[in-house]
């Protein structure tokens, strides 16, 4: 019999897996994980706080530091938050704008995660590919914003620049392209048996857990939960588009790994249907006052961000600047499961779960 | 050794410093005005709304005090749907007719158009006046002056004021007309809110049941509130009423004692069935501390928010990671940015900060502090 030793392992700060700076404190018996505790704050910058002397237009350049890697949903939710308190109708170009952007940033988000995730398990070149193609994205948004991730591109009430000319146009011709390389990406990798071995049925979590544990977005959706508040709770114009919930049964990490890819062509679908009712003139801007001061009270909005609801609270007691400003992180709650995850797991496995979680730190951090 | 000592000790002192500071502050601020709770000033109104249920009688309630006009903004401004501006500048409209209804009463003359929608104030300092002619001129001069100050926010309301501007039209004939009208108007931005609400898929058949004036959400409110007094009694929640500004979600606010309680309940029970918790985060309201919960039924596809209000000195409250899994970190960060204690929390640390830092941010009161400054 072998007798094996209990060890500590520290996984990060700083280590290519965990895609920023997260740490984790590892007990492992033999090769078993019996204990994980996450240690994050490392990116911790104290939006909130920051945001209490700041008036809502400034405040929204720092959410696009939360999740840089879909900054437009970031933006939304802030001016969203906003809207809703002060009751602000948002011009129907600007909604279009406002989604085509959303929906390209999702897009965008879920080829990191896609890339990053094969790259975690061992295959450079998917990677490559999914960099290539996000570089598309990122220029168009490059194009109508001015900046390649932090992108400061809505305000409420609208957004901030009209699309170039000929932009949408752009958009229109990625989509099948995009389309065309997402068959590409599942000839590459869905069906590798490696693949398969390192993803099939690791990581599993029921729904029940899933809900428990507030997870949202494609970890609860991997799951059969089939709620997506863009189709649930429609904001925006979402309500106009036709495009279907993804969901899966199993609840592993490859259930994970189809919804992320199988939302992007969903995303298409939804891109494809904004830039062919796009208005071809129109306002991009609200009436809204000079100096934005919602009404007393409070509010908390939630919309689907590419890793889950983000949601934003605020509590204003009617001046400039908001009393109190707090962001729903989805990453911040995903991670939550991930202890619970580990234990029993072979330590050849936490990758591929933390992986399958899809964080973006300084979205945990805050 | 000794090095450590001097740090323990110096944090300490930091953190007494801190404290006294907080509570100088404090006193300061009491002295002065308070920037409390925006929702506390509210309250009064909610409940009014909850009251008056159809929108014929709320507005024939207000026609009857004009005594006290200065209210009736306030009490419009909250208790009306959606359309909280619409319904603001009704009442703006409302109170500036019956200020000039008062002061031609004494006055006995007409007054020029404009001054309709005069704020309340100036209508008591032309009851007091006395009712010659120089009074009125007085009067009418002042409410001008109070119109013009107020330019900026009917400027604002403009666009909304269509509904109030025919509401004060009618107003100066007589009180029926004018009530009627009022009904009319209130009616209308209802409607437009129902409109609105009706946008949602799910809620749209309710919204067609329920009176214009109520929110699409009321029924559910209704219901929670029932299921809560048939079975733990009538003293568990302080407050609840429907948010207007938080797409009209339906809110409970729990006593302290009956917070972890109820929070079980709205859980476990299976017409509830709140079984996903959204969001957690405390507020420092200054007078008091405050957890908010937004919570989820993934079976009834709809949304409750919970709160609770604690003491600010010594903020201890249940924490909700045994009924929900989910809280847990939300919990931890509460605790780290406010020094919010939940009892019950397996791992209550600071999450985000680390263990060494001096102080919770996000209260009101906090004093940065740094060992090496």
């Amino acid at each position: 019999m072998i007798r094996t030793e209990e060890m500590l392992l520290n996984v990060g700060p700083q280590h290519p897996s965990t895609h920023g700076v997260f740490r984790l404190v590892v007990k492992i018996d033999g090769e078993i994980i019996t204990e994980a505790t996450p240690v994050i704050g490392y990116l911790h910058r104290g939006t909130e706080k920051i945001a209490e002397d700041l008036q809502y237009t400034q405040i929204i350049p720092y959410t696009d530091r939360m999740d840089y890697l879909s900054a437009m949903t970031n933006n939304y939710v802030i001016c969203h938050a906003v809207e809703t308190m002060m009751g602000i109708q948002v011009p129907e170009r600007a909604d279009f704008l406002r989604v085509i952007a959303m929906e390209l940033g999702r897009v965008a988000s879920h080829l990191v995660a896609w890339g990053t995730y094969i790259l975690d398990l061992g295959a450079t070149s998917p990677f490559i590919y999914a960099f290539r193609d996000r570089e598309m994205i990122i220029n168009m948004l490059n194009e109508l914003s001015g900046a390649r991730l932090t992108f400061n591109y809505m305000r409420v009430g609208g957004v901030k620049w009209d699309a170039p000319e000929g932009w949408v146009d752009t958009v229109k011709e990625f989509i099948p392209y995009m389309r065309e390389q997402l068959k590409g990406y599942h000839d590459l990798v869905s069906g590798n048996e490696i693949f398969l071995d390192r993803v099939k049925g690791v990581g599993i979590y029921s729904k029940e857990e899933a809900i428990n544990y507030s997870l949202s977005g494609p970890n609860l959706r991997s799951t059969g939960v089939k709620w997506d508040l863009r189709k649930d709770e429609p904001y925006s114009i979402y309500d106009r588009f036709d495009f279907n919930v993804v969901t899966r049964e199993e609840g592993d990490c490859l259930a994970r790994y189809y919804v992320r890819l199988e939302e992007i062509e969903e995303s298409l679908k939804i891109l494809e249907q904004a830039c062919d009712q796009f208005p071809a003139e129109g306002e991009i801007m609200a009436k809204v006052p000079k100096i934005i001061k919602p009404p007393k009270g409070e509010a908390f909005v939630r919309i689907e961000g590419p890793r889950g609801e983000i949601g934003c609270y605020i509590s204003s007691d009617g001046k400039k600047e908001p009393y109190r400003l707090k962001f729903r992180r989805p990453s911040f709650y995903n991670l939550q499961i991930l202890p619970k995850l580990l234990i029993g797991q072979n330590i050849a496995n936490l990758v591929a779960i933390l992986g399958a979680v899809d964080i973006v730190l300084g979205e945990v951090d805050g | 050794m000794s090095g450590e000592k001097d740090l323990d000790q110096l944090k300490r002192e930091a953190v007494e410093k801190a404290k006294a500071a907080a509570l100088a502050k404090r006193q300061a601020k009491a002295a002065g005005e308070v920037p409390g709770s925006p929702k506390q000033e509210d309250k009064p109104a909610e409940q009014a709304l909850v009251q008056d249920e159809k929108p014929a009688e709320t507005a024939q309630e207000q026609q009857i005090q004009p005594a006290q006009p200065a209210e009736t903004p306030a009490l419009a401004e909250d208790g009306d749907d959606l359309a909280k501006k619409k319904a603001a500048a009704v009442a703006k409209a409302k109170a500036a007719a019956a200020a000039k209804r008062k002061a031609m009463d004494l006055a006995g003359g007409t007054a020029p158009a404009e001054e309709t929608q005069a704020p309340a104030t100036p209508a008591e300092e032309a009851e007091t006046a006395g009712a010659t002619d120089d009074a009125k001129a007085k009067a009418a001069a002042a409410a001008k002056a109070k119109a013009a100050a107020a330019a900026k926010a009917k400027a604002a309301a403009a666009a909304k004021a269509k509904a109030g501007g025919t509401d004060s039209a009618d107003a100066s004939d007589d009180d029926k007309a004018k009530a009627k009208a009022a009904a009319v108007a209130k009616a209308k931005a209802a409607a437009a809110a129902k409109a609105k609400a009706a946008g949602k898929p799910g809620d749209t058949a309710v919204a067609e049941t329920v009176p214009a004036q109520v929110s699409p959400n009321q029924p559910f409110l209704d219901k929670y509130r029932k299921v809560i007094e048939e079975n733990l009694g009538s003293d568990v929640l302080e407050d609840s009423y429907i948010n207007k500004l938080s797409k009209d979600v339906p809110t409970l606010v729990a006593k302290k004692d009956t917070y972890f309680k109820l929070a079980q309940f709205l859980k476990y029970n299976e017409l509830l069935g709140f079984d996903y918790l959204s969001e957690l985060h405390g507020t420092d309201f200054v007078t008091h501390m405050e957890v908010y919960v937004h919570l989820f039924s993934y079976k009834n596809r709809q949304s409750v928010a919970l709160k609770v209000k604690i003491d600010r000195d010594e903020p201890t409250i249940e924490s909700l990671q045994p009924i929900w899994a989910g809280a847990n970190w939300p919990e931890c960060e509460a605790y780290d940015l406010l020094g919010i204690k939940f009892t019950g929390h397996p791992n209550l640390h600071r999450i985000l900060l680390g263990e060494d830092w001096v102080g919770h941010p996000l209260r009101k009161d906090y004093e940065p502090y740094d060992v090496e400054v």
